[in-house]
Parts: C-alpha cells; structure tokens; sequence
C-alpha cells in the first residue's frame, strides 16, 4: 500500500515537472514552402536542405551573419605549400551522442562528400588527399593552387565516423536513385541542435543540444520546421500566431503581414538567379513536335529570350521585389560586373523574326518544367512566360510540379526548358561554371560544352594571380553570355515575416542560423 | 398538328406542376437564373468577351485589374482580371462549364446506377437485395468527399502522369458518381416497393410479361419522381463536391479551371486585397448551387409530397 502511494507521488511529480518544463520550452515555429529534401549532409545541395543541415551539421570553417568565413570546427589553418592546408581542430566538440569529433571524423566527411553520390562532390573536386596528422590536425592537399579552398570547405559538413559505420550510411544516400537510407532521415553531427523528430514534409524538430561547444548566443529550446505549401494557409498561420517565422513569405502578402501591428517584414536581395535552361545538345526534343531540337541553334534561344517582358514579371508577378538579371550570378561574387548583369531588350518583333529566322516561322511545341514550391511564386513565373511565348508562336505546355520530382527528373535528363534557381555560397564564379557550364557538369543539364569555358574552369581553380583569374573568369562570362547558354530572369529577393517578438537575423543567403536567434516572452 | 401543339401546351398549362410553378417565385427566379448561367456556359465561346485559355491574348501588364466600377479598373475588364492578366468573367464562364459538365455527368452515371440496383434490388428482393442494401450502407458510412478522394489517389496510381490531365475530368465524374449512388438505390429501391405490389404489376406478371420489361416498361416510370427529385439536389451536391476537390487541389488541372479551381487559385491572393480573384468564383458558385438547390425544394414540394 505504502509502496502504491509513493509512486503515485512520484507519478504526480514527474508530470509536474514535465509539464512544467514544457511550459518553460520556448520554441521558435519556422515554416516554409517546401522540406528540406534529406537529412543526409552530403545528399543533396539544395538550399532548404542546406538551411536543415546547418543547423544540426558543422563544417570547419564557416560563414558568420556578416557572411564572411571564420572559424567553426577548425580553430586555425596555414598553407604549409601553395598546395597543402594544415588544419587544426577543436578540441572539445563532442557529437548530439556524446563521442568526441576528432579527425578522424573529418577526414571520414571529407572523403565521403566526395562518393560518387555525393551531390557536393563538385565543391571539393580539387582535393587529393585527406590525412589526419595526428587526434586534432588534418592536412589536405590540393591538386593547384586554390584561392577558394575555404569558400568551398564551408560547406562540407562533418559527421561521426562512427554512426555512419554503424548505420551503413559510409557513402552518401544516391538521392537522385531515389534511395533510402538511415542517415536520410536522422542526424548526427556536432551543431547547436539536434534532430529529435522527423516527418519529411510535415514535421521536423530541432532540440538545443546542451554539450554544444560554442558561446550559447540564442535562447532557444527548441525549433519546429513545419512546411506549408500553400501560400496563403502560411500567412494565415503566421498572422493567427501559429507560426513565429516563414523564411519565403509572399510577395503579395508582405502589405497585409506589416500591418498586422505584431509582425515584421525583413527584405533583402537573396544570393540566387532565376533561370530557364533550354537542352542544346539532344538530337530530338522530348516534348516537341517538331523532330529536331530548335534549341541547337542560337536564334532560337535569343527568340525566347526577346521575347520575356522581365519587367512585366517584375511588377506584376515579383511585385517589384526582383532585379532583372543579364547572367546567372550577383553583385558580391567575384567576376561580378554590371555590365555583364545587362539584359538584351525585350523585344517582340525581333524575337519573332529571329524564329522565322531560324526555320521556325510558326513556332513549335514544348514543355516547360517547373517547380511549384521552391522559388518565389515560381510557377506565377512560369505561367506568364508560357503567355509570353505564346505571342511569339511557341505553344508551350506547363509542367508545375512539386520540386523533390522536379529535381530529380531534371537529373534524370528529362528536361527539354526548365526552371532553376542558382545561388552561389562560396561568392566566387567558379561554383556557377563547375555546376552549370563546364561540358558534362552534373546540373548542366542544357549539356552545354565549350572547350574554352572549360580551360578557364581550370584556370580559376590553380590560378593564385589574381588578375589572370579575374581575366579568365571574365572571359568565360562573355563566352557563355553571347552563346545564351542560359535564359536569365532575375536575381531574387526575399522577405521573412516574423513576430515581432522573434529575432532571426536575416541573411542574404537566405540561411537562418538560429544558433544566433532569439525569442523574447 | 397545330391542334396537337395546342392540346400538348394547354395539357401542360392544365397540370398542377405548371400551376404551382406560377405559384411559386422562388421557383420561377432560381429557374430564370439557371436558364441564364447554362446557356452562357453552353455558349461560352460566342459569350465571353476573350478566351482566357489563349496565352497570345494576354497582357501580363494588365494583371490584377481591379473590377470595372472602383477607381482603377478598366471597361472591358468588367469584373477585373486574376495574376496572369486573365479576364475574370470570361474564366469564370468557362470555369462553370467545365463544372457543370463535371456535375451533369456525376449525377447521370449515379442515377444510372444507384436506379438500376435500387430498383432490380426492390423488385427481385432476397438475398440480392440484401447484398445491394448492405453495400449501400457500407458506402454511406463514408463520406463522398473521402470516397472522392479514394477514386482520384487511386487513379493517380494507375494512370500515368501524362495521361493524368487528359482523364482528370472522367476521373472526378467516376469519383463523384460512384459516392452518390446510394441515394438513388435506396429511393428507387423504396418506391419499387410499393410500386410492385400493385396490380398492374400483378396483371402484367399474370399475361407473362418478361421481368425486364415490367420493371422499365412499367415500374419505373412510376418511381421517377422522387428520382428526379433527389437528381436535382444531387446536381448542387455533385458541382460542390466538384469545386471542393479542384479546391483541394486533386480535381481539374488549373489548365482548364472549373469554379472550385479558380477559388483556390484567388485564395492566394486573399490577404493582399486581391479579393475580386476569388470572390467572384466563389459568389457565382453560390448562385448556382443556389439556385438548384431552392429549385429542387420546389421540385420535391410539387412533385412529391410525401417527402416533405
């Protein structure tokens, strides 16, 4: 009987203290449109992927909120010769299960981004070798000179060794087979919180991992990613205080946010380019009707691009909240200029001439494949460009789908026009030409190829002059502007809406790092 | 043959059905209303000041255009025009075809078929009416929205995603058909009931007529009424059920939008003061919906008393 009571007490108590402290909790509610597509650090590089991971992951060096790189999980770093790195490493970081991180696991995370199904491959394609010297010092060598090695390193992410052992998740998950793996859906890295629930496209929570080895700069306990497709149910869950942050709020709802008195709109010019590539290299298009593949000549695709009233879309779709874009690249990233960033004119008369031009005089069939929930009113973009084209004779059908498939098809080859957005986090041009231009590049997929874009590819990765490379860079920019390889639209811009009682700094890579994130009661 | 006209159009101004027509307001301007929603739909082409599914005819500049009467609309844009420069009455037109088209066929496929086993289930009885019942209660239990949604994620399965679109309007007609029928099985099955204890169904099974021809030569005619009754109803349930599934993002591709696809299109578009893009769908849906329902509240006043 005694013994029946006491556990009741305990009972009452232990709920006592359960409930209380998740009173206590304060969580911050984070939504978007789209899921990160993977908890895998090395699976996908895709930015709400990236934006989970960095959250839960660590790399050695890092971009702070100011974006310029300092140290993380590397303490110091020295060029021992123009093509070693020495690397010295924290020694007290620990992972969410307590193991200590040591270089071993670095070298492990290096070497693994660069499997074959690694989707950052390209990031570190210049490394050779990976050594651990000793329990807290890594060398990597080079095959050149490389000027970025820190840009590109800042987003390999380091996981344990030993759990991936465990896991059988020693290569990365193939995302674009469409595999599943252990490490697809749990975490196991070294950051300031960690995964304690995970329901892909419903639910993902992020507890504050308390051994974390940093000065605590947030006061939060926990993050709750809960994406919401549709637009206006995530304003309505924001203004009713269902939510406390959507990191893509509408273009159109950022009036009505404002106005709420308990919210705030933060906007700035987002490090991404909205595109549309067009397959220049297939015999026959897939989606066409015309037997050949128009895209192959260059009339056509400077056509389609005259044709596209980007101010148009600006007003109307972006509601101002854009920047009509001549390259696939933006102000800050080395080989930068604005001369480069001029569009050709929007011009329907021409476009029309260029494709009687060209053989095409009434225009031709295609499809035109895009996302629905990644880019800012994406598939808005993509309707009024079938409009636009359809001035021009080109009967375009459109193919809006949801963007884990449109990706994947995409990888898969099965795009003829496309949309994509491309951001640059290591600010340098080099990452823009080794995934969208170099010949056979893995997100080349108009399978362009140039063998003078490809020689300079090379030049910006030995070339520690930095006028030759800046010239070669440049180079490369014209080359691929005249051809239009691409079709620019325009460089993003992005609002996250909040309550005002929630602060997450913005930034222009539109990362949250909430490891610097506050909530006030 | 002009006396023939003449006897068939007193004939029809004798019956008490006409009668309470005249009687009836709300029947006359519900029936005046629809007359009018159905032939523009019909006749949209020749209707519809553009063709909103023309993609050269649009003017992207010319998106958001507020409706015609407040400070910056535009003339020919009477009731303004949605995101992409569409113009908003003509979509709406089209966008109700496509619904009613969905809705008739509906409610056609499950009056065939909820009459057919109610009435063979009434008249055969035993355990093949058991059968028939029980199913019926079985599909009651779930609701049509949900039933709806079960067809269309399973024909997602099984139909490829190109051939999707093209079938997404017979998909929904089967979906929304087959979680009505019930209705009419058990009416039909009821009436068949009553009806065939009577004895001109005596009298024919007597000189040996075949069951077939009694119970569709000479049964069902007797049971259409209240068949007809809930048909009417059924049509403002099934163009409901309709827009709900576009709605909800499963029925209709937004490539040839119907009414419920043009509401969730607009829905984006609430909270910045855009609300002509979903409000005038959404009032037109109600008009309709409307309409029909007070029509057939009169129908079944008129035409079949005990069901009141």
């Amino acid at each position: 009987m005694k013994t029946k009571s006491l556990y009741r007490v305990l009972l009452t108590l232990l709920l006592a203290f359960w409930v209380s402290s998740a009173w206590a909790a304060n969580t911050i509610k984070w939504s978007m449109q789209g899921d990160s597509l993977t908890l895998d650090p090395h699976a996908q590089n895709e930015g709400p992927t990236t934006m989970v991971s960095r959250q839960i992951y660590e790399a050695l060096v890092t971009r702070g909120l100011d974006m310029s790189i300092g140290p993380q999980l590397a303490t110091d770093w020295k060029a021992t010769n123009p093509t070693t790195w020495v690397f010295n490493l924290r020694k007290d970081v620990t992972f969410h299960n307590g193991d200590k991180m040591t270089s071993e696991d670095v070298v492990f995370s290096l070497l693994r981004a660069q499997q074959p199904s690694s989707d950052f491959k390209e990031y570190i394609s210049t490394i050779t070798s990976v050594k651990a010297l000793d329990e807290y010092t890594v060398e990597i060598q080079t095959k050149d000179p490389n000027p970025i090695l820190l840009n590109q390193l800042s987003n390999i992410f380091v996981m344990s060794k030993k759990w991936a052992t465990e896991n059988f998740v020693i290569v990365p998950q193939n995302w674009d087979a469409g595999q599943e793996t252990f490490s697809a859906n749990n975490a196991m890295g070294t950051g300031p919180f960690k995964i304690t629930l995970r329901e892909p496209n419903t639910k993902t929570v992020f507890k504050k991992n308390k051994k974390w080895w940093g000065e605590v700069q947030h006061n939060l306990d926990e993050i709750h990613l809960l994406p919401i497709a549709n637009a206006s149910t995530r304003v309505a869950a924001l203004l009713s205080g269902e939510l406390d942050i959507v990191t893509d709020a509408p273009v159109q709802d950022l009036d009505r946010i404002r106005s709420s008195g308990d919210h705030k709109v933060l906007s700035i010019e987002q490090m991404r380019t909205i595109f549309l590539g067009m397959d220049q290299a297939a015999d026959k298009l897939r989606s066409g009707n015309t037997g050949d593949n128009p895209f192959k000549k260059k009339e056509v695709r400077q056509a389609f691009y005259q044709a596209i009233d980007i101010e148009a879309i600006k007003e109307k779709v972006m509601r101002g909240l854009s920047s009509p874009a001549g390259i696939i690249t933006f102000p800050g990233v080395t080989g930068y200029t604005k001369e480069l960033d001029e569009r050709l004119p929007y011009d329907v008369a021409a476009a029309k001439k260029l494709l009687a031009d060209a053989g095409y005089p009434d225009g031709f069939d295609i499809e035109l494949r895009c996302p629905n929930d990644r880019y800012v009113n994406d598939e808005a973009i993509c309707t009024a460009v079938v409009g636009m084209l359809g001035k021009i004779g080109v009967n375009v059908s459109l193919n809006a789908q949801t963007k884990s498939k449109h990706f994947k098809e995409l990888k898969d080859n099965q795009g003829d026009f496309y949309m994509l957005g491309w951001g640059v986090p290591t600010l340098d041009s080099h990452y823009v030409f080794h995934y969208l231009y170099e010949t056979e590049a893995s997100w080349n997929k108009v399978n362009f190829s140039n063998a003078e874009v490809d020689a300079a590819v090379r030049v910006m990765e030995g070339e520690v002059d930095l006028e030759k490379r800046n010239a070669a860079i440049a180079k490369a920019w014209k080359i691929v502007k005249d051809d239009i390889a691409y079709l620019p639209l325009h460089h993003q811009v992005i609002s996250w809406a909040s309550k005002r009682s929630v602060d997450v700094p913005i930034r222009p890579n539109n990362e949250p790092l909430f490891r610097f994130s506050n909530k006030r009661y | 043959m002009d006396s023939q006209r003449l006897t068939l159009l007193s004939r029809i101004k004798d019956s008490d059905i006409y009668f309470s027509f005249i009687k009836s307001p709300t029947a006359i301007v519900s029936s005046v209303i629809l007359v009018i929603i159905f032939f523009c739909s019909f006749f949209v082409e020749f209707v519809a000041p553009f063709n909103p599914f023309d993609p050269s005819s649009l003017s992207l500049m010319e998106a958001f255009t507020p409706p015609s009467w407040s400070e910056k609309g535009m003339a020919k844009y009477i009731l303004g025009t949605d995101g992409q420069g569409r113009d908003m009455l003509s979509t709406i037109l089209y966008g109700s075809r496509i619904s009613l088209i969905v809705g008739f066929s509906a409610i056609l496929f499950s009056l065939l078929l909820g009459v057919t086993l109610g009435l063979t289930a009434g008249y055969f009885g035993g355990k093949y009416e058991m059968i028939v019942m029980r199913l019926t209660d079985v599909q009651l239990t779930v609701p049509s929205i949900l039933m709806a949604l079960l067809v269309d994620g399973i024909a997602r399965g099984i139909i490829s995603r190109e051939l999707h679109d093209e079938m997404a309007i017979y998909v929904l007609i089967f979906a929304i058909g087959i979680s009505e029928w019930p209705q009419f099985a058990r009416v039909s099955r009821a009436a068949t009931l009553v009806e065939k204890n009577k004895d001109y169904v005596s009298a024919s099974t007597i000189i040996g007529v075949s069951n077939i021809l009694i119970m569709f030569k000479h049964i069902l005619p007797n049971i259409m009424r209240p068949v007809l009754v809930i048909g009417t109803i059924g049509l403002a349930l099934a163009i409901i059920a309709e827009s709900t599934l576009s709605f909800l993002g499963v029925g209709v591709p937004p490539t040839t939008p119907s009414l419920g696809t043009l509401i969730r299109i607009g829905n984006d578009f609430l909270f910045s003061g855009e609300w002509w893009i979903t409000f005038f769908p959404a009032i037109f849906l109600v008009l309709l919906a409307f309409s029909i329902n007070l029509l057939g509240d009169w129908m079944r006043d008129t035409l079949n008393p005990k069901l009141n």
